[in-house]
């Protein structure tokens, strides 16, 4: 039986690798678009963030350097989507779709010299005991830090998005833009902030790809992950929860059918290798059938006129 | 009535273009209901604004219990104990009662302290309303309820309001009547904007009067008439609407046993709606917002397709029909929405006159557009109706709403339709601008056209309607002559309550 060629801890663990850039990127995106800013360049800030990351860590030997840098080189890439279509008042779409071409650009210039290197490696965590546990040790605790960091982000926006006054002000600025400046609230602010926010976690999930999941650097590497990224927040219907359950379904499925492909599983490799993306968009278009909805001034321009 | 607790000297502010307030100046007494009166474009938004701190004025100061007041954004003004409530609510749909509430306060206590003193302080001041409720699913009445209990619970020393009784029921309106008058008893003052005078004299101590900007004179509501008020807003003496009519002719537009499932998640159903209205009348429909008006008109403009017998015109099916074929026949349509749904917005005057009248007016030649014609025809709506604007290439977003009203209801009237129907024809528009709007219906009725008015303002309807219905929750109320109905009968129509009930009040 080749099925027996898979061992399921190996399995579940590489599926929490596997979804961790995606997951990283969908979280910064869910933020900006909850406040209103429909972001398309994921995938451009995420390529960035990948070779930013990944030449820092080169030139210091520090993996943990090389994420800030992932971080600063998201936000940076976002900050200018931001002047663009907060201040400038550019359109949403078109800005984003141009920030995507644009980052894609500037990594393949950035990342000239970085071809065939090899990056420092991120120490896995070796947790006393937990770690050592059987199953439950190899799958969840024995990974890098970034995993954990990006799990507890999740943790963070979802209850910051729940509880608090700043999360419900943010969601405020989303749903109803005039309303939210008639009392008060700088939505233009609010609303660069949330921009600079997911700029840095696109970054983050692009150099853990380029510094953990691959390791290594390669033009486009990031290869539509910012897209199935966006399209996560969009079949989560906005809800934290949900984007983490599609990052696992997606990074499961993938892991799944390379281990299938390896184990010679007689199905088309070109069938296995879209399986990912259908499995993962079909389960969250049937989540997604109930009545929630997108935040009221998603993609809308806000200027503060009369 | 003790000192002045807001002074205002002197405030300008200026647009490009425009000067908005132009060194207004009054005093508003503590716990007293002030009225600030004006045409659309007088400046009434634009100083309320300033006194929320939402707009900087230019020049010229305030002082709130003699303490200089100048607010640089809405949160100082609501510390300072000034709340507003908004003409188009500033509320969130999506989010709960209590998340609405919370976002207008400057300390909100946790969410659940925050359910029990709305609660209190909605049973205080008889409005009930649940904290937990989705303010998507809320009528307007409950919606205006959420911003008025959000600025109680700040304790507020002055409460501005904007226009707060349009979409109220009668009802409705006497409640929040009740509410304000237990506030000025409580020593709050109350800035009410308005254009219902009856309204503004039975509740206000005071009003100022702006016009173009400037105040232009201030009066005592209740021993001012209606009328020299209105002269006072528009600067010179205007025509009431005159009824000058024929009989009645032929039923032209019969509507039977019409019910559409609701659209979306906050629509309304329409269930068994049936009426028929005749050559040379007017059939007014009330009811609070959201009873099924929208719907009714998309029923009757072709927008919403229903099975072809519900609807005839002069005899022939038409509900199979869109919205071309029916303004062919004669059916002519203007919603209540004027940016977006009856006007494009950023086309010019021209263009948006070409969007519904290039098949009756003619101005289509086998696809092509004649410009000239459609130029003609748009100058034609603006001397016809007095739309103020600088000519036909204007955007029609650049017009005011009252003008753009007067141009959508024009452009409508203007192609001889047979049988009109309009949704809030009035809606924002100044007294004088709506007399004339109200003038054109009538004049339409008399030369022969039938006509539907829907609106939720029961002066309108009681002025030019020969026959009243009310919709409530999609159904509609037996229809009567609107001769002889009383206030509270219409109020019992738009609550719901039919033929029997009204008979025993």
């Amino acid at each position: 039986m080749v099925l027996s060629s898979i061992d399921p801890a190996l399995l579940l663990a590489s599926l929490i690798v596997a979804s961790t850039p995606i997951l990283l990127a969908a979280l910064g995106e869910l933020v900006v678009e909850r406040a209103g800013v429909l972001n398309l360049g994921v995938e451009g800030m995420m390529i960035t963030g990948a070779i930013c990351g990944f030449a820092m860590a080169v030139n210091t030997g520090s993996p943990f350097v090389g994420f800030v840098a992932a971080a600063v080189g998201g936000a940076i890439l976002a900050l200018l989507f931001a002047l663009l279509t907060q201040l400038a008042l550019a359109n949403q779409v078109a800005s984003g779709l141009a920030l995507t071409l644009f980052g894609l650009g500037l990594s393949s210039l950035l990342g000239q010299g970085y071809v065939g290197i090899k990056p420092p490696p991120t120490t896995r965590l070796d947790l006393p005991v937990l770690s050592d546990l059987p199953f439950v040790g190899r799958v969840l605790f024995s990974h890098d830090l970034m995993v954990y960091v990006a799990l507890a982000l999740v943790a963070l926006v979802w209850g910051l998005l729940k509880y608090t006054r700043a999360g419900l002000i943010l969601r405020a600025v989303g749903e109803n833009h005039e309303a939210a400046h008639a009392l008060g609230y700088k939505v233009v602010r609010i609303r660069i902030l949330a921009i600079l926010f997911g700029g840095a976690c696109a970054g983050l999930g692009g150099a853990y790809l380029s510094l953990v999941r691959v390791p290594q650097w390669t033009e486009g590497m990031t290869s539509g992950a910012g897209w199935i990224a966006l399209a996560l927040v969009v079949f989560a219907s906005w809800k934290v929860g949900r984007v983490l359950l599609g990052a696992w379904l997606f990074g499961g499925v993938s892991v799944l059918q390379l281990n299938l492909q390896a184990a010679g599983v007689a199905i088309p490799v070109e069938y296995l290798s879209m399986s990912p993306y259908l499995i993962t968009i079909l389960v969250l278009v049937i989540m997604s059938a109930d009545k929630s909805r997108a935040p009221g001034s998603l993609g809308r321009i806000f200027h503060a006129s009369q | 009535m003790t000192g002045d607790l807001l002074t205002v000297s002197g405030l300008t502010k200026a647009y490009p273009g425009v000067v908005a307030n132009d060194a207004v100046s009054f005093a508003i007494r503590e716990g007293e209901v002030h009225a600030l009166l004006g045409e659309n474009g007088a400046g009434k938004s634009t100083l309320v604004k300033m006194i929320y701190g939402l707009v900087k004025p230019d020049s010229g100061t305030m002082t709130l219990r003699g303490a200089p007041y100048a607010p640089h954004d809405p949160h100082a003004a609501r510390l300072a104990g000034v709340a507003m409530v908004f003409q188009h609510f500033s509320l969130f749909d999506a989010m709960s009662v209590a998340e609405n509430v919370a976002l207008g306060m400057e300390n909100p206590p946790p969410m659940r302290d925050l359910a029990t003193r709305i609660r209190e302080v909605s049973e205080t001041y008889g409005l009930p309303l649940d904290p937990d409720r989705t303010v998507g699913d809320l009528s307007a009445g409950e919606r205006q309820r959420v911003e008025i209990i959000r600025c109680l619970l700040q304790e507020p020393r002055l409460l501005i309001m904007d226009e707060p009784t349009s979409v109220l029921t009668p009802q409705e309106v006497e409640i929040l009547f009740q509410t304000l008058r237990k506030l000025t008893g409580e020593g709050v003052a109350i800035l009410y904007i308005s254009h219902k005078l009856e309204e503004i004299r039975a509740l206000c101590d005071h009003a100022t009067i702006l016009r173009q900007g400037r105040n232009v004179g201030t009066c005592t509501p209740r021993e001012t008439s209606a009328r020299a008020m209105a002269e006072l807003m528009v600067g010179s003496s205007f025509a009431a609407p005159e009824r000058a009519r024929g009989g009645k002719g032929d039923v032209l537009l019969e509507v039977s046993g019409l019910s559409v499932a609701a659209q979306g998640q906050f629509g309304t159903a329409l269930h068994a709606i049936s009426f028929a209205v005749q050559a040379g009348e007017v059939l007014g429909i009330g009811g609070v917002a959201g009873n099924g008006q929208d719907e009714l008109l998309a029923v009757l403009s072709g927008e919403m397709p229903v099975p072809a017998e519900t609807l005839r015109l002069k005899g022939a099916t038409i509900g199979q029909h869109g919205p071309s074929q029916r303004r062919a026949m004669g059916l002519l349509t203007a919603p209540e929405e004027r940016l977006g749904h009856a006007a494009a917005p950023d086309m010019s005057l021209t263009e948006n006159a070409i969007l519904t009248g290039a098949a009756r007016e003619n101005l289509v030649n086998r696809g092509f557009l004649k410009w000239d014609a459609a130029e003609a025809f748009a100058r034609r709506i603006i001397t016809g109706f007095d739309v103020r604007t600088p000519g036909p290439g204007t955007a029609a977003r650049a017009l005011s709403g009252g003008n753009l009203q007067k141009f959508v209801i024009g452009r409508e009237v203007l192609q001889r339709p047979e049988v009109l129907v309009v949704n809030q024809p009035t809606w924002g528009v100044d007294a004088a601008a709506a007399a004339a709007i109200r003038q054109a219906l009538l004049d339409l009725a008399a030369g022969g056209a039938a006509v539907i008015c829907i609106s939720q303002d029961l002066d309108e309807l009681i002025e030019i309607s020969d026959r009243f219905g009310a919709l409530s929750e999609g159904r509609l109320s037996e229809i009567r002559p609107t001769q002889g109905l009383s206030v509270e009968e219409i109020g019992l129509m738009m609550g719901g309550a039919h033929g029997m009930e009204v008979a025993h009040v």
